[in-house]
């Protein structure tokens, strides 16, 4: 073998486009729970928004969190033996219905931490994904380093707020692409 | 648990801006605050795995996978490649996702309006894991140009788009992969969109004669390259080319 100088150079992104449907979802990819899967189900669910506060119909969302014991079902998690097999941690969701998206998953756990789950916003409009964090309203999120991180008043961009009186414990979170209310998007 | 360094970072050089003025639909959808730094943790480091039963048979041929009653209409081609990370080291098992135009330029989507033919046979949709190597093949229809309302007598040049998760939550990449030779391209504000032109050119399939199929099929290759080059801590590898 001889040693190489190529720099292998990464590949830069392209805008989902407005057409994904038909290849990216297929139905189910926004439920992420069997019977089977351990933890507390809950929905999350919002609206996306454009700079005017104009409902985004063409997003799609990927979400990626972990099990109800905190641990990612991944080899890269030194706990992976003991996932729960019943949960690949992975859900899918588009907005066509007047910019809402809904998951229904579990309350991830967070071995020590506090819990939250990593948001992935894709659409016709925008080149590179956005990439945002759900944590909880109903944890003490100010113990996470990267949330304390945030500026205060922007803080709670980052909350899905849990609403009374749902047959599920259901987690709004809206995600405001720009403008007063923009979400904070982090880089990878 | 050990401490990980950040070790997939986007390269803002030769990625997209969010904000792209001759693409209209940006104004209003880019973030203009921004982006806060993001120390790469368990949940970046680690992401969907996807194997065999996630794949069916005829998943990577396009000009199979949705036949009613007979061949879709086109130019047939093979597109393959290597799904690479920036030490050059192959993405193995990664699920890719491809969806297209049919030959005339119209997606099979409800809200493409362009008055174009739909082929009944043809869906415009496959999927694929790669092989140890990286590698990833798929056999499908040369799509077509098609016009948009971006700007007047708007025309995208001919794209297939591509979906790649590689090995982590951070390595994920969506993109679009052009023809060589389009003209279409240096008028086309989202391939524009990207500022460096190398950058630009690596999205470009290179025409491969090696990759055709006699009397069958066309060939191009498209190579891949994901953010990252070195392993975490807690990725096992057999490896060993340092």
């Amino acid at each position: 073998m001889t040693m190489t100088t190529k720099k292998y150079l990464q590949s830069p992104s392209q805008t989902v486009g407005p057409f994904f449907h038909y290849g990216l979802v297929f139905g189910g990819e926004n439920t992420l729970v069997n019977e089977q899967t351990k933890g507390q189900r809950i929905l999350l669910t919002g609206r996306v928004y454009d700079g005017d506060s104009e409902v985004v119909p063409d997003a799609l969302l990927e979400i990626w969190q972990a099990d109800a014991e905190g641990i990612f079902n991944h080899p890269n998690d030194p706990n992976q033996a003991e996932v729960d097999t019943h949960f690949r941690g992975f859900g899918r969701a588009d907005t066509v219905n007047k910019g809402v998206y809904t998951f229904k998953t579990i309350k991830p756990g967070s071995q020590g931490g506090v819990p939250y789950i990593n948001v992935r916003v894709f659409s016709r409009g925008i080149l590179i994904h956005a990439v945002t964090r759900v944590y909880f309203s109903d944890e003490e999120n100010t113990k996470d380093a990267v949330f304390a991180g945030i500026p205060e008043a922007r803080q709670a961009t980052l909350i899905g707020q849990l609403e009374q009186n749902q047959d599920l414990p259901t987690y709004r979170f809206d995600i405001h692409m720009q403008g007063s209310k923009e979400t904070v998007f982090f880089d990878l | 648990m050990a401490d990980v360094k950040r070790v997939h970072t986007l390269d803002w050089s030769i990625q997209p801006p969010y904000l792209a003025p001759g693409y209209t639909s940006t104004l209003k959808r880019a973030p203009s605050q921004p982006l806060m730094p993001l120390e790469h943790k368990l949940s970046e480091l680690t992401g969907p795995v996807y194997g065999e039963s996630d794949i069916k048979e005829l998943d990577n041929d396009l000009t199979k996978n949705a036949v009613k009653n007979g061949e879709p209409m086109g130019e047939r081609i093979i597109v393959t490649g290597r799904v690479l990370d920036e030490a050059g080291k192959p993405i193995r098992n990664t699920l890719l996702e491809v969806w297209q135009a049919n030959a005339a330029g119209r997606y099979i989507h409800m809200r493409d309006q362009h008055p174009a033919p739909l082929d009944p046979n043809f869906l415009g949709a496959g999927r694929c894991l790669t092989n140890d190597n990286g590698e990833y093949r798929f056999t499908t229809i040369k799509p077509g140009a098609y016009p948009w309302r971006n700007h007047p007598n708007a025309w995208r040049p001919a794209h297939i788009h591509f979906s790649v998760f590689g090995r982590n939550f951070s390595q994920r990449l969506v993109t679009q992969m052009y023809f060589p030779g389009d003209p279409l391209m240096p008028l086309d504000p989202i391939f524009n969109s990207i500022p460096d032109e190398a950058a630009r050119t690596r999205l470009i399939s290179q025409y491969d004669h090696s990759v055709t199929t006699p009397e069958w099929a066309l060939g191009y290759r498209f190579d891949i390259v994901l953010a990252g080059a070195l392993e975490t801590p807690f990725e096992k590898d057999d490896d060993h080319d340092d």
